[in-house]
């Protein structure tokens, strides 16, 4: 019987087994967005309270370019701030 | 920024304003609206080098076509802001959501949705040893078998277009008619389902 650590990292096969594991949506993962990004823009450790909208990030494509920009964007105000 | 770290509920001038009637909350709409297409604008300059075939005034509509339908989503979940982070944070992101989703759509607009699976040299990467590859081969008949037998032709297509060839739901909800949220219920439901048969098997994602 197979065992899924035959499969390589970064394979397709391997990406489609671990998005089984996504149980936070869409539209979950966009409600606590910006809670994610300000802990984590603090220097907080999200990881327990929102695991699974990280969890959830690690595999949706969208969400993750969203996440991304709008960490950058933050940093680019707060950049400004400070002149 | 200060430190969100405890995220208590704050009060924001702005939110208030919004809240309120008369010349107060018109004044507060604008400020609104500047942010929003500040963040739009911001969404389309860090796209833009993967956008060549997209004009600067079409990129310049999209940011203001996005900023006037976050502006309207922003003003219909007004209550559902609890004021645990920013919000100018909180509106950010309604912005950035709706640019996302217009650039995706544009991005994919003459591009062909892939929504079978019967390439499967897309999973024809080396295993290593003859031992791990037989392995890797009986796991890839069982996914095929599964995707096959266990799924209903949409949980299949969205499955096989999302999770194998890495179309953007959003993209594929447009073309299918339907909303984000919808399309990721499908594939929620595929992968449980997946996961289940695969279960059946001995097989886990647990590894993966």
């Amino acid at each position: 019987m197979p065992t899924p650590h035959a499969v390589n990292r970064g394979s397709p096969l391997r990406r489609l087994l671990r998005s089984l594991k996504v149980e936070v949506l869409c539209d979950e993962c966009f409600e606590r967005l910006d809670e994610l990004v300000e802990l984590e823009l603090a220097g907080v450790d999200a990881a327990d309270r929102l695991s699974g909208v990280r969890a959830h990030l690690d595999r949706c494509g969208a969400c993750r370019e969203e996440y991304e920009s709008l960490g950058a964007l933050l940093q680019a105000d707060a950049d400004a701030e400070r002149g | 920024m200060s430190s969100p770290a405890q995220l208590r509920p704050r009060s924001d001038a702005l939110v208030d304003r919004l809240r309120a009637g008369g010349h107060e909350h018109e004044e507060a709409l604008g400020e609104l609206h500047a942010l929003l297409l500040r963040a739009a604008r911001f969404e389309v300059a860090r796209r833009r080098a993967a956008l060549p075939h997209l004009r600067g005034d079409e990129l310049d509509d999209v940011a203001l076509e996005a900023a006037d339908d976050a502006l309207v989503a922003v003003l219909a979940k007004l209550d559902d802001f609890r004021g645990t982070t920013h919000f100018k944070t909180w509106v950010y992101k309604f912005a950035l959501l709706e640019t996302a989703n217009r650039l995706r759509r544009r991005d994919w607009q003459r591009r062909e949705i892939p929504l079978d699976a019967e390439d499967w040299s897309l999973f024809a990467t080396s295993a290593g040893s003859p031992a791990a590859e037989a392995e890797r081969a009986e796991l890839l008949s069982a996914v095929q078998h599964a995707i096959a037998t266990a799924l209903t032709p949409r949980q299949r297509d969205v499955l096989v277009a999302v999770a194998l060839n890495d179309v953007p739901a959003d993209v594929l909800a447009e073309r299918l008619g339907t909303t984000r949220g919808a399309l990721y219920k499908v594939l929620y439901d595929a992968r449980h389902k997946l996961s289940s048969e695969l279960a059946r098997f001995g097989l886990t994602p647990a590894g993966a």
